[in-house]
């Protein structure tokens, strides 16, 4: 029997800034493109990413920050990944993220960042080709 | 793919309650791997401890934001709860929007609580191929109450009663057509009525159109579903919703020792015996070519699909008559 594997997103919003348009857009670009994707609503904390992530057994996190607040919050999101052994998981985001702060989150093993005006067919493909090999 | 050790793995994790392994569990089901048979058959045993309800009604009526507030008041009363939210798929894309967890943010980093979303993958019925077998890993991970959220559902998609022992219909004013939404097939599944949004004027409405529907039941029953009101915002009317659930689940008990799980089980077999011999005969036919022959004469017109299946059913099976 063959193994009907779907790739499975998490959208998510950490932090406190309620500008939820740019995630629900890539959200529905993804599950446009036979994705299926969890989106938990606004105002998460890393903790609740993380474990949602882990709950749902996700092969994917997008994250969506507007706030300015990504310095402190990806930091504790990518820590929490890994503690919990979610290391598999693919991870990038988008929203407002200075260009000097990018290698920084790079480093902290977001894979990209996609700014303002990326067009939805970049990100479903960039899903598609750092689709992590999953067990 | 998984290996039979990692499987040997998971299914231990299982058993034991860890999360990651209750997560991959359901993927490894839901991506109906082949591992998926060897996992469910290790962990069996294991079921049949939690009580399992279904909730189901129209899209709107209040299902997810219900749910939260349902698992919240059974964590006050110090139990482990396991949620599987049915979403839909599209027919045409084969994506999902699961967004149940939106209204049970808060659930998340409660360590007695294992929420899990499941896109339909166009089973049809308002759950998913997978959500019966994700009941049992809950069940079999040891939480005490395991809730499936089926995708909005209108008349016909009763196919929960597969999976729950205690089906509550909900139901909210101003959803339309009053009970239409819920006529046919939903009044006759449900053990327990929820009118929601009971704060909103025709909430009284609502109720009596229910309970006029249920008196013109004239079969005789043991167990009269009760309609009960609740407003899932603020939880009114959750408490007493809880109590009805432990009742009908004392009844089950009590009164019919499980002749409803006697019918699960009976579909079930049925299920697995006609997946496996509709997959072997098939596989069968197309080993020895007729398969490929006979659909070359259904494209020409020869010959109608369902006199050829005839045909080869026959031919197949006449030396064991």
């Amino acid at each position: 029997m063959q193994s009907k594997r779907k790739i499975r997103v998490l959208i998510a919003k950490p932090g406190l800034d309620s500008h939820d348009r740019g995630a629900k857009v890539v959200a529905r670009a993804l599950r446009d493109a036979g994705m299926e994707v969890i989106y938990t609503g606004l105002r998460q904390t890393p903790e609740q990413i993380v474990e949602t992530a882990l709950q749902e057994d996700v092969d994917v996190i997008g994250l969506s920050i507007l706030s300015g607040a990504h310095r402190a919050l990806f930091p504790r999101i990518m820590e929490l990944l890994k503690e919990k052994g979610l290391t598999e998981v693919m991870v990038f985001a988008g929203g407002i993220i200075p260009d000097e702060d990018v290698p920084e989150m790079k480093k902290l093993g977001i894979k990209e960042i996609f700014g303002p005006g990326t067009p939805t067919e970049k990100i479903i493909e960039f899903v598609l080709q750092n689709m992590p090999k999953k067990a | 793919m998984p290996e039979l050790s990692k499987i040997e793995e998971i299914s231990q994790g299982v058993v034991a309650g860890d999360r990651r392994s209750i997560a991959r569990a359901i993927t490894i089901i839901e991506n109906d791997a082949p591992e998926a048979k060897t996992l469910i058959s290790k962990i069996y045993s294991h079921t049949g401890k939690a009580h399992i309800i279904g909730l189901t009604g129209p899209s709107g009526s209040g299902k997810s934001t219900l749910i939260e507030k349902i698992v919240r008041e059974y964590r006050r009363r110090g139990k482990s709860v396991g949620v599987v939210a049915v979403d839909p798929t599209s027919p045409f894309t084969g994506g999902a929007f699961l967004g149940d967890r939106i209204r049970m943010q808060e659930l998340s980093t409660d360590e007695g609580v294992f929420i899990r979303s499941m896109a339909t993958r166009n089973y049809p019925g308002g759950i998913a191929k997978a959500t019966r077998d994700a009941v049992k890993i809950l069940d079999a991970a040891g939480k005490d109450i395991v809730i499936v959220e089926t995708v909005g559902a209108g008349q016909s998609e009763v196919e929960i009663i597969k999976v729950a022992e205690t089906i509550v219909v909900i139901h909210a004013p101003g959803l339309g057509d009053d009970i239409q939404a819920i006529k046919a097939g939903l009044m006759e599944i449900a053990d327990i009525f929820v009118v929601n949004k009971a704060d909103r004027e025709n909430a009284e409405k609502a109720i009596t159109d229910i309970q006029a529907m249920l008196q013109l039941n004239t079969k005789e029953k043991a167990w009269k579903p009760p309609v009960l009101k609740t407003v899932a915002l603020t939880g009114e009317g959750v408490p007493q919703l809880i109590e009805k659930l432990e009742e009908h689940r004392t009844f089950l008990k009590r009164e019919k020792i499980g002749e409803k799980s006697l019918l699960r089980a009976e579909t079930e077999l049925v299920e697995a015996i006609k997946e496996k011999a509709v997959n072997s005969i098939i596989e069968e036919l197309k080993r020895e070519g007729k398969f490929q022959e006979t659909l070359q004469k259904i494209m020409a017109k020869e010959i109608d699909p369902s006199s050829a299946a005839e045909k080869l059913l026959h031919s197949k099976f006449k030396k064991a008559k």
